[in-house]
């Protein structure tokens, strides 16, 4: 899983149709220290986040492993929303 | 399998409910001299590491079948503690 911060959302009226009702936002990258990198992913929300949350995401085929994306054409999943981050020094 | 060094660990309250039960460690992956390679990332610990450990971590989708759950949304899991690493230098 990557650290991530949603910083939008997205809209598509004509999609597949198992997207049909999943919520996209597009998370970019973060360090540890909460800054923003360039990378960007469109991941489904499966935790309701909302902007500005930092979050996790997991991708690949391990995104369809919940219980609103299984089957489903979906490579990035939000998985948790982060409270705190305990790093050692 | 790739070695890493746990480095943190992530508290989130909000998350998958097959998450639940489970710790989430930030991991550097590391080469076999210890040297960091890549960015940091998030993985499920099944084997109970510590910070500054030394670990090995499976990715992908064969990352959720050390769990005990039937689907788990998780793309990276601990499943050693490297006690010592031998290489031979020829």
């Amino acid at each position: 899983m990557f650290l991530g911060k949603v910083v939008g959302t997205v809209w598509a009226t004509r999609k597949d149709e198992e997207l049909v009702g999943l919520k996209f936002q597009i998370v970019k990258h973060i360090g540890l220290d909460y800054k923003l990198k360039d990378a960007f992913v469109v991941a489904v929300d499966t935790v309701q986040a909302g902007a500005g949350d930092v979050v996790l995401v997991c991708s690949g085929s391990s995104a369809r492993q919940t219980a609103q994306t299984k089957n489903k054409p979906v490579d990035a999943v939000i998985m948790a929303v982060v409270d705190k981050l305990d790093i050692a020094d | 399998m790739y070695f890493a060094k746990v480095i943190g660990t992530v508290w989130a309250t909000r998350k998958d409910e097959n998450l639940v039960k489970f710790k989430l460690q930030f991991i550097q992956p590391i080469t076999a001299d210890r040297k960091n390679v890549g960015d940091p990332i998030v993985a499920v610990d099944t084997v109970g590491a510590g910070p500054g450990e030394t670990v090995f971590y499976i990715t992908a989708r064969e990352a959720t079948i050390p769990l005990p759950v039937e689907m788990a949304p998780v793309d990276a899991s601990i499943v050693g503690i490297v006690d010592r690493i031998d290489i031979s230098r020829e």
